[in-house]
């Protein structure tokens, strides 16, 4: 990494740094902490205020229930193992407080209320358990133990008990805290507005911002749904696209209303319809606050506006899993862009179109529950350490030939 | 319906009953434009509307608003009474948008859920009581200082027997009248500004004011005085006391920046009643939902009530603090604008070919003229107003640690400080999902405004999207099962096939 000393102390003080990251979304806060905690060097920027993209838009749900076996599967699981063990150093580095992120390991259920999706559902959870996912088949009946309120109309239900949530704006700024303890430095409201590349007219060597120009000796997009402009900007196009979700939240509701976060498995019959223009599955989970978050719809682009067809699908679709919900006021709704890919998997590591660009992107419904292993990954590989998961399904390459 | 014509008039969705939708509602109606007027109280003529109570033989009987009148003998406006609108969107074509209702008492259940098509909607939502947090303001017996008034005005109820009103504007005088004449003690009225200012520009008051205004400002004065109520400027409650509900304040002297002067704080006891006012902030939500542009707290507007968004007009306390008159001159020019421009469209459409015109009757321009001249002396009044009546910043020296900052959810200023500070939480909508400010039963109509302005000073600087926590996509709360609808299924959003949730 060759640093000019002339572009030195652009940014109000900020000199150069080893790496700097574009976002502060839960992504670039999980591949920030990772660096920082390898000694790097690390400049988070924001062009927005802190954690307050896609990040403050969603649920916090870590899942392997939904996933197929595949390298998907084995990023979740990898992630959802490292999740509670980050959280624990946190807790160790900064404090209880300041690393408070409403954890909780409550296990997701997955339940069918017809036949044919019954048996997909079994069938399916049989494969994930060949690839080491903890999935207990249910006996019928016995998912009213779990669930009180659940509708008796339940043909099939499957319990993960490895599936958790937490809550996602927490999450980030607490790993971003470890940042700033360990000398990393964050700036929001500046904009990364491209790279400068050295003698070769490849490598980076520094970025251009809003406020001037940082050199440094790589630039991580996580940028989130944005990733697509951002690795355009800079030269090496990659297919991000976002996909609207919208989520209602109810007034909060006795504790043990709603006990796991439960949802459909209609799913299974229909995996990867991306390019739909709308899709709606009931997802039903309470918070610590006791209000109950319903999920999700997604329709294709950038488009916020809201739509009462689907916020009737929504509610229609958790009234269906618990009918005590029909009783409860909705507060609220909020929707955000999940950042996305056309093969459904994220992308992590160097380009090699452009060294010392690096992706943590495409997250897309699941960017909160893949962040953990996520950042790891990303800082094994910038350091050179082998790393924990294979990380060839994520590279940045593989979309080379894509026309987009 | 005038003229022969098969298609009917464009209709006009105005929200809000009280005077500047009343007025709009009136103004399109009498050019020929369907209207449905939607609120959701169930008379006619908005907060204002709740003033003219009378006691007969002890009975207290509420007289009809003048406007309420005007309203029911206009054929063309149906008032939709007891009806929130509690989301907007766009469509089905451009100018045109969907208003979501639903009628019935708020509790009730299985109210039915309704859509309007509008070809031009008119916001008149109005504005609430601003509140800013002091120790001890969650304790019973604090109140809004317009809850106050409409108690003793609506129900002939005083809130306590021993009140004192503290807050800044020139409603806190009626405000503290109203509770002397339902047999209220009323210890103090403390104005934390320094309303001398107002004189600074007598010139501007009588003439945008009227001199209505002055007369009636000297009224509320006289009747104070003969009620003995002590009434003290640059000063204020900074503290309520009490184990279950207020028995007791503390009334500090300000200095400009309404920051306690040291040693001046007294203490008052026994008081049952705190009412609190510190002006108004507009109720945005179905501003900023329409995507309306909203500056320095207020829906932005042009010369006639048209708001960024085309066929979105905006009138009365959603674009400035005027008083009923301002608002109503607003509400009327918003009906008039609205028509005028429906009229064009439909010109235009005719031209293509499609639609033909539909018994409209634009206004003249000189009545425009007019109505905008009216209207510009309005909120020339509210600019003084505004400007006599300023809140500034020394309130966040009346805080202490543990004091909330939102009550719904119990954070205390303390919490919010490490939010900001701490985590590094610099605009609210991470900011509340950080702390839990705002995300209460009230979603931030009390605390968003004051959360703002307390992160600004942490930081040093203006939040990014101070306007985060005024938007509420679902402006009120629906029970699910209504969102829902009958439970067959019918109108399912799609025949896709539902997909998995967030795992990926
Ligand atoms: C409705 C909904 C529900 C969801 N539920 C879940 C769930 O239950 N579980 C789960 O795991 N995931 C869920 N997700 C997905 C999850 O929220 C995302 O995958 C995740 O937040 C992506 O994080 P990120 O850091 O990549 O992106 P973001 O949080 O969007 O962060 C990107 C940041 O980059 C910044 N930025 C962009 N461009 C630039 C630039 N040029 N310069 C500077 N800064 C820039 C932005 O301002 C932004 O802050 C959900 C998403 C939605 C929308
Ligand atoms: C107690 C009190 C006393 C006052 N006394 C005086 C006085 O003496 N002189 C004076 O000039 N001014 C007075 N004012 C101020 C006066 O009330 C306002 O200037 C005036 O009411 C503003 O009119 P508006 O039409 O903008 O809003 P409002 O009168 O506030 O009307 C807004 C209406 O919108 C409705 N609404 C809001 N959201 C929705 C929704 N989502 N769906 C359906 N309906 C909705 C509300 O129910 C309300 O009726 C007083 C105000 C109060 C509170």
């Amino acid at each position: 990494m060759r640093v000019l000393r002339k572009e030195r102390e652009y940014i109000n003080g900020a000199a150069d740094a080893d790496v700097v990251v574009v976002g502060s979304g839960i992504v670039g806060a999980a591949c920030a902490e990772s660096l920082t905690r390898r000694g790097a060097q690390v400049l988070v920027l924001d062009r927005g205020p802190l954690a307050a993209g896609t990040t403050a838009c969603g649920e916090g749900n870590l899942l392997v229930s939904g996933r197929a076996p595949g390298p998907g599967l084995a990023l979740a699981q990898a992630s959802l193992r490292r999740w509670p063990r980050l959280l624990a150093a946190l807790r160790e580095e900064l404090g209880p407080g300041r690393a408070e992120c409403e954890y909780e390991a409550k296990g997701g259920l997955v339940v069918a209320t017809d036949d044919p999706s019954g048996i997909a559902l079994r069938a399916f959870a049989a494969a994930q358990r060949a690839a080491g996912v903890d999935a207990r088949e249910l006996a019928q009946g016995e998912a009213a133990a779990y669930e009180p309120h659940l509708t008796p109309g339940v043909r099939a239900a499957v319990h993960y008990p490895e599936d958790a949530q937490l809550q996602p704006v927490l999450a980030a700024t607490s790993l971003l805290a470890a940042v700033r303890a360990r000398g990393g430095r964050i700036r929001t409201d500046v904009e990364v507005t491209g790279v400068e590349t050295g003698r070769d007219g490849q490598r980076i060597v520094g970025v251009r911002t809003s406020e001037g120009r940082v050199p440094c000796g790589a630039v991580v997009n996580a940028c989130g749904p944005w990733a697509g402009q951002f690795a355009a900007a800079a030269g090496a196009p990659l297919p991000v696209l976002p996909r609207q979700g919208t989520v209602l939240v109810t007034a909060p509701l006795p504790h043990g209303t709603v006990r796991h976060k439960v949802y459909d498995a209609g799913y299974v019959r229909a995996v990867g319809n991306a390019d739909a223009a709308l899709q709606v599955a009931a997802v039903v989970e309470a918070t610590q606050a006791g209000t109950v978050l319903i999920g999700s719809s997604r329709r294709a682009g950038f488009d916020a506006t809201l739509r009462a067809d689907v916020l009737r699908a929504l509610a229609r679709g958790a009234a269906r899993l618990f009918p005590v919900l029909g009783g409860v006021p909705v507060m609220r709704a909020y929707g955000g862009f999940r950042p996305y890919t056309p093969d459904h998997l994220p992308v992590v590591g160097e380009d090699p179109r452009r060294p010392g660009l690096w992706h943590a992107t495409g997250h897309e419904g699941a960017g909160i529950g893949l962040a953990a292993a996520t950042g790891e990954l990303l800082a094994e590989l910038w350091a050179g350490e082998p790393p924990h998961v294979d990380p060839e399904p994520f590279r940045a390459g593989r979309f080379a030939s894509a026309a987009f | 319906m005038s003229g022969p014509s098969l298609i009917p008039s464009p209709l006009v969705v105005v929200v809000g009953a009280g005077p500047a939708g009343s007025r709009a509602a009136l103004s399109a109606a009498r050019c020929g434009a369907r209207v449905v007027l939607v609120d959701s109280s169930e008379r006619v003529g908005g907060r204002y509307g709740r003033r003219p109570a009378a006691v007969t033989d002890g009975e207290v009987t509420s007289v009809t608003h003048p406007l309420e009148v005007a309203v029911a003998v206009q054929h063309r406006i149906e008032h939709l009474a007891g009806a929130t609108v509690w989301a907007l969107e766009p469509g089905p074509a451009p100018g045109r948008h969907l208003v979501h209702l639903q009628q019935g008492p708020a509790d009730d259940r299985g109210r039915p859920v309704r859509t309007l098509t509008a070809d031009a909607l008119v916001l008149c939502t109005g504005a609430f009581d601003r509140t800013l947090p002091f120790p001890g303001w969650e304790l019973p017996g604090v109140v809004t200082a317009g809850a106050a008034q409409a108690l003793a005005e609506g129900q002939r109820t005083a809130v306590g027997a021993r009140a004192v009103v503290s807050g800044t504007g020139p409603f806190l005088l009626p405000v503290a009248l109203s509770l002397l004449d339902v047999g209220a003690h009323v210890l103090g009225v403390y104005e934390a500004g320094n309303p001398a200012r107002w004189l600074r520009s007598p010139a501007a008051a009588l003439r945008d004011g009227g001199p209505g205004r002055l007369a009636e400002l000297g009224s509320y004065a006289a009747g104070l005085a003969r009620g003995r109520v002590p009434y003290r400027t640059r000063h204020a409650v900074v503290a309520a006391h009490g184990r279950d509900r207020v028995e007791a304040v503390t009334v500090a002297r300000l200095d400009a920046g309404w920051h306690p002067v040291p040693g001046s704080e007294q203490r008052l006891a026994p008081v049952d009643a705190v009412c609190v006012g510190y002006g108004f902030t507009p109720q945005l939500e179905l501003p900023l939902a329409a995507g309306c542009a909203v500056r320095d707290g207020h829906v932005v507007i042009d010369g006639r009530q048209a708001t960024t968004v085309p066929g979105v007009y905006a009138a009365g306390e959603l674009t400035g603090i005027a008083g009923a008159p301002a608002a109503a001159a607003e509400g009327e020019l918003a009906g008039l604008s609205a028509v005028a421009d429906l009229a064009e469209r439909q010109w235009v459409a005719a031209a293509g070919g499609t639609a033909p015109g539909a018994g409209l009757t634009p206004p003249p321009p000189a009545r425009l003229a007019a109505v905008a001249a009216r209207v510009r002396s309005g909120q020339r009044f509210g600019q003084a107003l505004a400007r006599a009546h300023p809140v500034p910043g020394g309130w966040r020296g009346w805080l202490r640690e543990d004091t909330l900052v939102c009550r719904c959810e119990e954070v205390s200023y303390g919490e919010l400080r490490d939010a900001v500070v701490a985590r590094g939480a610099d605009g609210m909508r991470a900011l509340k999902l950080a702390c839990r400010a705002g995300l209460g039963a009230c979603q931030g109509r009390v605390c968003g405004r004051n959360t703002a302005e307390l992160a600004a000073a942490f930081l040093g600087a203006p939040v990014a999207d101070p306007h985060a926590m005024d938007r509420r996509p679902l402006a009120h709360p629906v029970r699910l099962g209504d969102l829902a609808g009958p439970p067959d299924g019918a109108g399912d959003v799609t025949s896709d096939p539902p997909v998995s949730p967030d795992t990926r």
